[in-house]
């Protein structure tokens, strides 16, 4: 340690807070100028951070799941009159997807139709759901010898839940399709058309730039749609519904606040362009370039 | 500070190790609260809870127990909320230190003021430090992001202040004060 004189240490320290400060604005413009540093630097960071998530992540889920109990104990008789109509209105989709699933095998087996491959998935863990107020997106734990590839499709259960676009030794992030970065070019299923989904950083993502004359149809089933070679096509996304502004949201169809566990899809080997990290929160686009 | 100058016997090592436990109680806790506050907690609104406590932290810190939050250490915390927050880089080092250099500069009257009094300046602070850290994270992204996160985070800090005021400033008379040595 070096002894420095009482009046030097003074003036080192009131001198500290105003260099820091012009050492700030260096680094905003580091972060912009070397996007892959920061990137690099938060993808450090997180690796050290999932393994510590990854053991909270247990213990936490069971406090919640004790508390949803108890409010689920409270709803139990609402809750099963809901499930009996529910199951019932299901009980009457099922024979129609029976029927329609043995008419569907009748036409392959006189087309020779050529199914396509069933695409590899692997599985992982969400550890956190780090967004920041500017941003959403979660965490995913990867155990070493497992490895994400960038450009890879998350899904839950029920359709699509964002692109990985950060891939660490330990960790993957993966953009939401609400962060307001995200595009993804979709199909309408009704209409036909064709539109962009662009993320607002709310719950709802909206639909812009469908074609003049078409617009979305209420109710109407939104999936991945092909083009810009960004997303395989037919991924299920969610239901278009209008708000009181006459904005055509869409309602995802995974379940995007309660995130346990994600299913990648590797899809490179048909040509699907991985997105570029967003360089310390920066523009990124589910769009190939 | 050295309340009492004189000649004492030299300290031993467990009280210097006590005494600098002490003194980087504060900055430890932030740093540990900060990483705990990116877990998956579950809490509604939780990604604005991080910069709402790391604004907390450092204002009474520095207004308190400056010589335990110096602004090296204050970078950091910045650069760390940068990270964990997905804000763009340096965005949160800028507001923090600013925070720092402004309770600096009043740090000769504020503490007399008594606790509403601080509590009101803190509000007028955590409302210049969203609308800025909203102003960065649009200029920086070149997008316009929903102020509604903004105000959002500008009512939590507010709001929360109290709280985290009350749990602090018992930690400054018992766990962080050195000179209990």
């Amino acid at each position: 340690m070096i002894r420095l004189s009482i009046p030097v240490r003074q003036a080192l320290e009131k001198l500290s807070l105003p260099v820091l400060i012009a050492a700030a604005f260096g680094l905003m413009l580091i972060g912009k100028a070397d996007a892959v540093l920061a990137v690099d630097v938060r993808v450090a960071l997180t690796d050290l951070l999932s393994p510590i998530y990854a053991v909270m992540a247990q213990p936490l889920a069971d406090i919640r799941g004790a508390g949803s109990d108890v409010v689920d104990l409270w709803n139990i008789r609402a809750e099963n009159a809901r499930l009996r109509a529910e199951n019932e209105t299901l009980r009457r989709w099922q024979a129609a997807a029976l029927a329609l699933e043995a008419q569907n095998q009748e036409f392959k087996d006189e087309l020779n139709w050529m199914p396509p491959a069933a695409p590899a998935f692997t599985t992982a863990p969400v550890v956190a759901d780090s967004g920041g107020v500017y941003a959403r997106s979660v965490l995913l734990a990867v155990i070493p010898p497992r490895h994400i590839v960038k450009g890879e499709i998350a899904l839950d259960d029920r359709g699509v839940v964002g692109r990985v676009t950060e891939v660490g030794s330990r960790s993957a992030r993966v953009l939401l399709i609400t962060d307001i970065n995200s595009r993804i070019p979709v199909t309408l299923e009704t209409s036909g058309g064709r539109a962009i989904l662009e993320g607002t950083n709310g719950a709802f993502p909206v639909l812009h730039y469908w074609p003049e004359g078409s617009p979305p149809v209420e109710g109407e089933r939104v999936m991945t749609s092909a083009s810009a070679g960004a997303f395989p096509a037919g991924l299920p996304l969610g239901t278009v519904h209008y708000n009181a502004d006459h904005v055509a949201q869409v309602y995802p169809e995974a379940d995007l606040d309660h995130l346990t566990i994600v299913r990648l899809f590797d899809y490179a080997e048909t040509g699907v362009v991985p997105p570029e990290a967003p360089p310390g929160r920066g523009r990124q686009h589910n769009l190939g370039r | 500070m050295d309340k009492t100058p004189g000649i004492r016997p030299r300290r031993s090592w467990g009280q210097r190790l006590d005494r600098a436990a002490r003194r980087g109680l504060p900055g430890g806790t932030t740093i540990l609260v900060m990483v705990l506050l990116t877990a998956p907690l579950g809490l509604p609104g939780q990604a604005q809870f991080l910069p709402a406590f790391t604004l907390a932290a450092v204002f009474f810190w520095t207004l308190f127990r400056p010589a335990s939050v110096p602004p090296p250490l204050v970078f950091v915390i910045g650069l760390l909320a940068d990270i964990l927050g997905q804000m763009p880089l340096g965005s949160s080092v800028l507001v923090l230190l600013l925070t720092q250099l402004l309770v600096i500069r009043s740090r000769r009257f504020l503490p007399q003021k008594g606790f509403l009094f601080v509590w009101l300046v803190f509000v007028a602070v955590a409302a210049v430090a969203a609308a800025l850290q909203w102003a960065l994270a649009c200029l920086m992204n070149w997008t316009i992001y929903p102020p509604v996160a903004g105000l959002f985070q500008f009512l939590l800090s507010a709001g929360l202040y109290p709280m985290l005021a009350t749990a602090f400033t018992r930690a400054h008379r018992t766990l962080a004060a050195p000179e209990r040595v």
